[in-house]
């Protein structure tokens, strides 16, 4: 099957490529870029006004599958991805069971070949039931096709557990993904602990917490030369110790979420739990910080922290309500809006961070646009406006802060390996 | 009739950060006519007749849950109590749907405790009677902050200028926080202090508060003290090494009540542990206004009633 997308301002981040191009897709891969190519037999469609870019790749979801079908599964979270954008996405193992076998890491990558509508790479467990006790089987589970490993969820409490980690994978070169929270510093808090927790009179998660738990787990791959990527970043220290880190050459790798970008404790309020994330939303200070660390690549990857819950599940007394919520479906629309439009970062940075950058991190062959590689492309409208509605979720998730925001910029197409499987919001 | 473009009917009673000074002020007057009904022989008015109410606890409480029953009761509305521990809450049921089945049985107004910040704010969404915040967690105990205004004009006249300390356990107190938005709102000065463990780290922020490590120098000339009770529910240890060095450091006695105004007033929201965060000597001393707050508790709790179910006197 041929495709060809007529131009459209290509931008490949990869190859430093921006430019109003035509993008022929051929068996699956990228065939050609460049002006005027020649239709032949193709499906053509007219992108001209539009972005094309590497497919969308987001290396922090959770897809709740083996155990937990009710938040999510497979193919309700794929089909959010690619309506929002994404191809390739990176499940996390905190599931009932959790992943932390090959036999399971294999059973998921059936999973998805069966029901997935886009790439779905399988990040095990680092630890047993992530207990942080006993090192589960990491080269079994490389070798049935885990891309990395987290005990995502949960800060390791042991910092020996976490060298042995280290130490083990080193030959495999797989990177380690670390929830950073200090256990006893969070205990029971449901929000940041700030002036707005203090008159809420809600427990608080203070950034301590999470900059003791980077500054540790930064300095243990520095000592043992490890790989480390530290998940959703929230606070304007820990992003100053990874940014000194990378200076020394520590092999430390980053990533935040739209909503630690944009939103603050400010936002919760007593009403409803959408706002309840871990680490928590933080102040207007760290979101500038934050700001600071993508724009001089202290942070190298945009993810959404997708975590859907069901909706009774949500809809209960904040305390009591699971922590998170669903990102797939308005990641790019709040970059978009709230970034790009607002003239805070630039379109290039922004795509680079969804999809080239993750993909390193993971050592994907994805988020390129390069002649040979998968055709997994996305096809951005930059002028479309709309308004996040749940009731449009292809995920099973609904409660989210970002529900009745009117965005600016969506994606309206999306192909993966050649195939359209997005268009204009509608999946099959 | 300036007074009549203030009306609480209809109201959800959340948090005093919710009222106006003008609100506070109709409260407390309609109170002050309450009370008289209290002091009557045969404490029955008509005034809510045919309306019913429900008070839904979550947690223990003797003083406010009783409290809002006889306001209710006196009022001349039918009251029933639905606690915790004898409901289809144990068996699993989610707030949402007792509220459902508490709002199907045709109640006018839910007086709810929780142990959740928010609950009652929660409630208020997904249901149409009235709701009256009982105490949400350590977030909001508003009938508690009115009665506490309510009992301080009693005694001093007017409450604009006066400086209140407020000692103790404020982290986990609703009370403290319904008290620094209500006297805030009415012109006081308010001190707040404690072992720092028991003080929010960034309470500071909030305007027009001051913030002490010693309660000595919260005490300091005040005309108001409001003792906290130590939650030892609330806390998994380790906030202050014992609650005998607590007394020592922090209690209040006659020693450290001597630094406060001659005529200082003292309130405690209740219960109290005595011998700890204040001692008998001062709970029961002729500064104390303790017992009578909570004869003023009913009425405050037969305002509210009034005012978000009539409207009050005007209508």
């Amino acid at each position: 099957m041929t495709v060809l997308l007529k131009g459209g301002r290509v931008m490949n981040p990869a190859e430093d490529f921006d430019e109003i191009a035509d993008v022929l897709m051929e068996d699956g891969k990228i065939k050609e870029i460049a002006k005027d190519l020649a239709a032949g037999d193709a499906d053509v469609y007219d992108v001209s006004g539009k972005l094309v870019t590497p497919g969308l790749v987001d290396l922090h979801v959770h897809f709740r599958e083996p155990g937990q079908e009710a938040k999510e599964d497979f193919e309700s979270g794929s089909k959010a991805a690619v309506a929002g954008g994404f191809t390739t996405v990176a499940t996390m193992p905190n599931t009932k069971p959790v992943v932390d076998s090959a036999a399971l890491v294999r059973s998921l990558k059936k999973r998805a070949e069966d029901v997935a509508r886009c790439h779905v790479e399988i990040i095990g467990a680092v630890t047993k039931g992530q207990e942080g006790k006993e090192l589960a089987e990491l080269g079994d589970m490389i070798e049935a096709g885990a891309v990395a490993f987290s005990d995502d969820g949960h800060f390791d409490p042991s910092a020996k557990v976490l060298l042995n980690a280290y130490d083990y994978l080193h030959p495999f070169d797989k990177v380690i993904i670390n929830h950073e929270e200090e256990t006893s510093l969070v205990e029971d808090g449901v929000m940041n602990e700030g002036h707005r927790s203090a008159m809420l009179g809600m427990k608080g998660r203070p950034t301590v917490a999470e900059d003791i738990a980077v500054a540790r787990d930064v300095l243990l791959a520095e000592y043992a030369g490890a790989r480390v990527h530290v998940a959703h970043m929230s606070s304007a220290r820990a992003v100053d110790i990874v940014r000194q880190a990378k200076k020394r050459g520590v092999r430390v790798t980053a990533e935040v979420t739209p909503q630690h970008l944009t939103l603050t404790d400010e936002c919760v309020d007593l009403y409803d739990s959408s706002t309840k994330i871990n680490p928590p939303l933080r102040s207007k200070q760290d979101c500038d910080a934050l700001l600071a660390g993508l724009k001089d690549g202290t942070i190298d990857a945009i993810v959404t922290d997708h975590s859907p819950h069901a909706q009774e599940e949500k809809d209960r007394e904040y305390m009591y309500a699971p922590s998170g919520f669903p990102g797939l479906e308005t990641s790019l629309g709040i970059m978009l809006t709230d970034l790009y439009q607002a003239g805070n970062l630039d379109l290039k940075t922004i795509v680079s961070k969804m999809t080239w950058e993750p993909a390193k991190v993971l050592q994907l062959s994805a988020g390129t646009l390069n002649v040979g590689s998968p055709a997994d492309v996305t096809v951005i409208d930059l002028n479309q406006e709309w308004t996040v509605e749940t009731q449009k979720f292809y995920t099973k998730g609904s409660h989210s802060p970002f529900v009745g925001r009117k965005l600016k910029g969506k994606a309206v197409m999306t192909f993966v390996d050649g195939n359209l499987v997005m268009q204009d919001g509608r999946v099959e | 009739m300036e007074k009549n473009t203030v009306s609480l009917r209809g109201r959800n009673i959340l948090g005093l950060e919710d009222f106006s000074p003008e609100e506070i002020r109709l409260v407390l007057e309609t109170a002050k006519e309450m009370k008289n009904i209290i002091h009557r022989d045969i404490k029955k008015v008509p005034t809510l007749r045919g309306k019913s109410i429900v008070t839904l606890f979550y947690e223990p409480s003797t003083r406010t849950r009783t409290s809002f029953e006889l306001a209710g009761k006196y009022l001349g509305a039918d009251v029933v109590n639905i606690t915790s521990g004898t409901s289809s809450i144990v068996k699993g049921e989610s707030l949402r749907d007792t509220l459902y089945t508490v709002e199907a049985m045709g109640v006018d107004a839910i007086v709810m405790r929780h142990k959740a910040e928010g609950a009652a704010a929660y409630a208020s969404r997904v249901v149409s009677p009235v709701i009256l915040n009982a105490g949400d967690g350590a977030h909001a105990h508003p009938s508690q902050g009115l009665l506490n205004l309510f009992t301080i004009q009693e005694h001093k006249g007017t409450l604009s200028g006066l400086k209140v300390a407020i000692v103790g356990d404020v982290l986990h107190s609703r009370v403290a926080r319904s008290d620094i938005y209500g006297m805030r709102k009415m012109g006081m000065e308010v001190h707040l202090a404690g072992p720092k463990t028991l003080l929010p780290r960034y309470l500071y922020e909030e305007p027009g508060i001051f913030v002490h490590e010693r309660i000595e120098e919260a005490i300091a000339d005040a005309d108001v003290i409001e003792v906290l009770r130590i939650q030892l529910e609330r806390m998994k240890g380790g906030l202050f090494p014992t609650t005998r060095e607590y007394a020592r450091i922090f209690g209040l006695n006659k020693q450290r009540l001597s630094l406060a105004k001659d005529d200082v007033l003292v309130l405690h929201p209740g219960p109290m542990n005595k011998g700890w965060e204040i001692s008998p000597f001062v709970a029961y001393g002729k500064q104390s206004a303790i017992q009578e707050e909570v004869q003023n508790g009913v009425a405050v709790r037969m305002a509210l009633f009034t005012l978000v179910l009539t409207g009050g006197k005007q209508e």
